[in-house]
């Protein structure tokens, strides 16, 4: 029941089902890809530029760079003083706001239909046109070191989410912080911030998408007239980061912090993400995150630790389905009082390797797929989280293709393929398992 | 400089076609509700309002009204805790209930192919909880634990003592979840005691949005609701207390304090409140970039956020504000506040600011209409509020008639730089308690 006053807890976030409506996409000369969403019901639309770069593309030794660029974009450019974008937003009733994670950076606003193409002359003017200043670098990094103290120095649970993912990604950037280590953070400046913008802001590594009370028509001619005229830049080059080599043993984070009041227990696997044209072995994890621990009453962790044994007062799995990379599948839970942590771990052990003997009960699953399906019905009610899915699709790898297809072959696993990913997935090697707990705590 | 051009003209066609096509209905059972239909999704959003919520806890039994509502959903009728969730599930349904201190509410969202079902199944839920032991057990370790991970929160912290010493002995002044005593000591009967107390008809606020006609919604209305036991909810008790001036440091080890700051604030149905929520906009509000952002963060990168706002709660009305800083800057944070407070109280907004404030809260309100989940939750929120439906086309109005003489005359009055009561939790340098 209250699952949801947990969420400070998550590890990441899972996505469901796409839902489809009016899609158009084409692409523009200079290499910009464009996605049109329909929805007019409302004369509102979200106008949002998405760029294929994120953290895990920042040189190394300039961990944050990619989020501390994204605040200093709203500050002055070519035709723009510094805020200028944002009072214009706000004197046209819109709201706006920008988002960076691992694998892209991201724009919006949203406001009244007809405004779109003062957004698209505003988002374009700082596609290439920022003008920096060194002022800018001193005052805007503290506000990102006092962002970085409010979301993670301030909690615990952050503190811990960091060093699990420092410890499961040996070699990938997936296991450096979006936010940036704070002793990197510190040093960033004026050059790293340009060298970054110049390098990867550019039409042909971004994504535009506009969505709600539009045409792909005029869409179409307003996205060639700000955006198209815009130089493709050379520099653009695909993205090969370093991956993952095999991973031969488990790896365990004891974190204590006096500030925590409620113990946590979590293991991390190194998961298989969706691939374009290869999204069944993703859609079978996203079955079994759900399986195992996404409604408290009726899945099997829940089941079993907070029902049957009472063991735990909050269980959960979660699988993050669109990486650019591979991801992570994770199990987490909240041990009861007076039950310590390694009792829990035992205790998820003992749950996991019952499912891996007995297998899924028919009517969970069939109880999940219906779910997914109606997700879908529900999703269309918003259409910025279906401009969201779209943009976090086309920045990491996958394509309109892909998005639409994806809703069926959710509808198509069958529990033999979730049981052979999960066959897959718990491998202890593979895993990090994670105690956060106060000093007092015993480890054991 | 490129000119942007601001066009004048407020786009009206959300707002007006939610204004034009939402219908007020009284069922055949005598239950009213707002309703929109939008059939272009075949699902219904219903919002379901009650007057009076936890503040109606009896003083030794705060946090009751929270666990009951935590557990209408585990179990109700013939179906125990996980069999209620599996035919939930099965149905693809979602209720939530969420209590605050003044009212109980439940989000709904049902499909067409299956609404008559699930609302049958939150009817369940609504008129027969089983309250079983085990489920009470189950929950009651739950909040627990959520009291204390909030325990040791730097903002959860600093909030709730800032309400204890603004509110005191009042319900106002603790947490609607409870404490760890309260909560421990809950019976069942004290939950069946809330639920009688709370669930009452006449304290009903109803919308609905979507694949739903007028025609339908009455008579599902009565089957839904109308076995619930008539009356109205209780008021909670008055509160007759000045909130003191001051500032108080909570010593918690955190690199980063929070600070929470406000004063006594104004009544939504005071004569002055649009001046007040278009002067609380440009102090500390959203949307635009505020005085209190501009200073403390664009100028002196002293936070990632500050902001205030103005509550309106049925007892008490407060202006209220947030903000966190590194232990060795949230001194500067919290003069530049006080600066910042003293400076508009003072001179007031100058007619560019109230402009763009105004032109800024009128382009922004149709753009709140957009989707059925989010207009019902307008909807039922103008009922509780008992805004007639005419305030949809009306408010706007009510914010352009704002003048510069008569925001400045509000800030004079409203703005107490002397009232504002500080509590900052951390481990602050420089800070001395008042």
């Amino acid at each position: 029941m209250f699952n949801r006053l947990f969420a400070i807890l998550s590890l990441c976030v899972p996505l469901e089902a796409l839902a489809q409506g009016p899609i158009t996409d084409f692409m523009l000369d200079n290499g910009m890809q464009v996605v049109v969403i329909e929805d007019h019901r409302a004369p509102v639309v979200v106008h949002m530029v998405w760029y294929k770069v994120g953290s895990a593309d920042e040189p190394s030794g300039k961990s944050g760079i990619a989020h501390f660029l994204e605040h200093l974009m709203f500050k002055k450019t070519a035709n723009l003083d510094a805020g200028e974008l944002a009072d214009t937003v706000a004197a046209n009733g819109g709201s706006h706001n920008a988002f960076t994670n691992h694998d892209y950076t991201g724009y919006y606003q949203r406001v009244a239909a007809d405004r779109l193409e003062l957004m698209m002359q505003m988002e374009a003017d700082r596609m290439t046109g920022l003008q920096l200043s060194p002022d800018d670098i001193v005052v805007e990094r503290n506000v990102v070191i006092e962002e970085r103290n409010q979301r993670t120095e301030s909690a615990p649970g952050s503190l811990f989410n960091e060093d699990l993912q420092a410890a499961l990604f040996l070699n990938h950037p997936y296991g450096v912080p979006v936010i940036g280590w704070m002793h990197e953070l510190e040093e960033l400046n004026f050059d790293d911030a340009m060298t970054f913008y110049k390098q990867h802001y550019a039409p042909n590594n971004a994504v535009l998408v506009v969505a709600g009370d539009v045409t792909p028509e005029v869409t179409k001619t307003l996205a060639e007239q700000y955006y198209g005229v815009l130089p493709a830049n050379p520099s653009v080059t695909p993205r090969a980061r370093r991956q993952e080599p095999p991973h031969r043993s488990a790896r365990r984070v004891i974190f204590r912090d006096e500030r925590v009041a409620q113990p946590f227990f979590a293991r991390s696997y190194l998961a298989p993400e969706r691939n374009t044209g290869d999204q069944g072995r993703a859609a079978a994890l996203v079955y079994l995150a759900e399986i195992l621990g996404g409604s408290s009453a009726t899945s099997v962790l829940g089941q079993a630790l907070q029902y049957d044994t009472q063991q735990a007062i909050y269980t959960s799995a979660q699988y993050r389905s669109t990486a650019l990379d591979p991801s992570t599948f994770s199990l987490v839970a909240v041990p009861a009082p007076e039950v310590d942590l390694q009792q829990i771990e035992t205790a998820i052990e003992a749950t996991i390797a019952n499912f891996m003997t007995h297998g899924i009960d028919r009517e969970l699953f069939e109880r999940i797929k219906s779910q997914f399906r109606a997700s879908e019905i529900y999703a269309m009610d918003n259409v910025s989280g279906i401009a969201q899915r779209y943009g976090a699709a086309l920045t990491q790898g996958l394509t309109v293709a892909d998005v639409q297809a994806w809703p069926q072959i959710l509808q198509e696993v069958t529990p033999e393929e979730v049981m052979a990913q999960a066959e897959r997935l718990f491998d202890e090697s593979a895993s990090v398992t994670g105690w956060m707990m106060g000093p007092k705590e015993q480890a054991q | 400089m490129m000119r942007m051009v601001i066009l004048g003209a407020l786009l009206w066609a959300g707002a007006v076609q939610a204004e034009t096509s939402v219908k007020t209905l009284t069922s055949p059972g005598g239950l009213s509700a707002w309703v929109l239909e939008e059939p272009a999704i075949p699902f219904t959003a219903l919002n379901i309002m009650f007057s009076g919520g936890a503040a109606l806890d009896p003083p030794d039994k705060r946090g009751a009204a929270f666990l009951m509502t935590g557990l209408l959903e585990e179990g109700a009728a013939d179906l125990d805790s996980q069999a209620f969730a599996a035919a939930k599930e099965a149905l693809s349904a979602s209720f939530s209930f969420d209590v605050s201190d003044d009212t109980l509410s439940i989000s709904v969202r049902v499909l067409t192919e299956n609404r008559a079902e699930a609302l049958a199944l939150l009817k369940t839920a609504l008129m027969q909880p089983r309250f079983d032991p085990d489920a009470i057990e189950r929950v009651r370790q739950q909040v627990l634990s959520i009291l204390a991970s909030n325990a040791q929160d730097p903002t959860d912290i600093a909030q709730r003592v800032w309400a204890e010493q603004a509110f005191g002995d009042h319900a106002y002044g603790t947490s609607y979840q409870g404490t760890e005593s309260s909560v421990a000591a809950l019976t069942r009967a004290d939950l069946l005691a809330a639920h009688q107390n709370l669930l009452v008809r006449d304290a009903l606020s109803i919308s609905a949005v979507g694949d739903i006609t007028a025609e339908e919604l009455g008579p599902i209305l009565d089957d839904l609701l109308g076995d619930l036991p008539a009356g109205s909810a209780l008021e909670p008790a008055p509160l007759e207390r000045d909130i003191p001036a001051g500032l108080t440091v909570v010593d918690i080890p955190t690199p980063q304090s929070v600070a929470i700051f406000g004063h006594s604030g104004i009544d939504r149905a005071h004569p002055d409140f649009f001046a007040a929520f278009i002067l609380n906009t440009i102090l500390g509000g959203q949307g635009i970039e505020s005085r209190l952002t501009a200073e403390v963060r664009e100028k002196r990168g002293l936070t990632y956020g500050i902001s205030t706002v103005l509550i309106s709660k049925d007892r008490a009305n407060v202006m209220l504000g947030q903000v966190a800083s590194a232990n060795d800057r949230i001194g500067a944070a919290i003069e530049v506040i006080r600066d910042e407070w003293r400076k508009l109280a003072r001179d007031g907004v100058t007619a560019e600011e109230l402009q763009a404030a105004q032109t800024y809260l009128t382009g922004a309100y149709p753009l709140r209409f957009d989707g059925n989940s989010q207009i019902a939750r307008i909807l039922v929120g103008m009922q509780r509020q008992g805004l007639g439906l005419d305030y949809i086309k009306t408010r706007n109005a009510k914010i352009n008639a704002v003048t510069l003489p008569e925001i400045n005359r509000v800030a004079a009055q409203l703005l107490k730089p002397e009232a504002l009561n500080f509590v900052v939790a951390g481990q602050p340098i420089g800070l001395k308690e008042e």
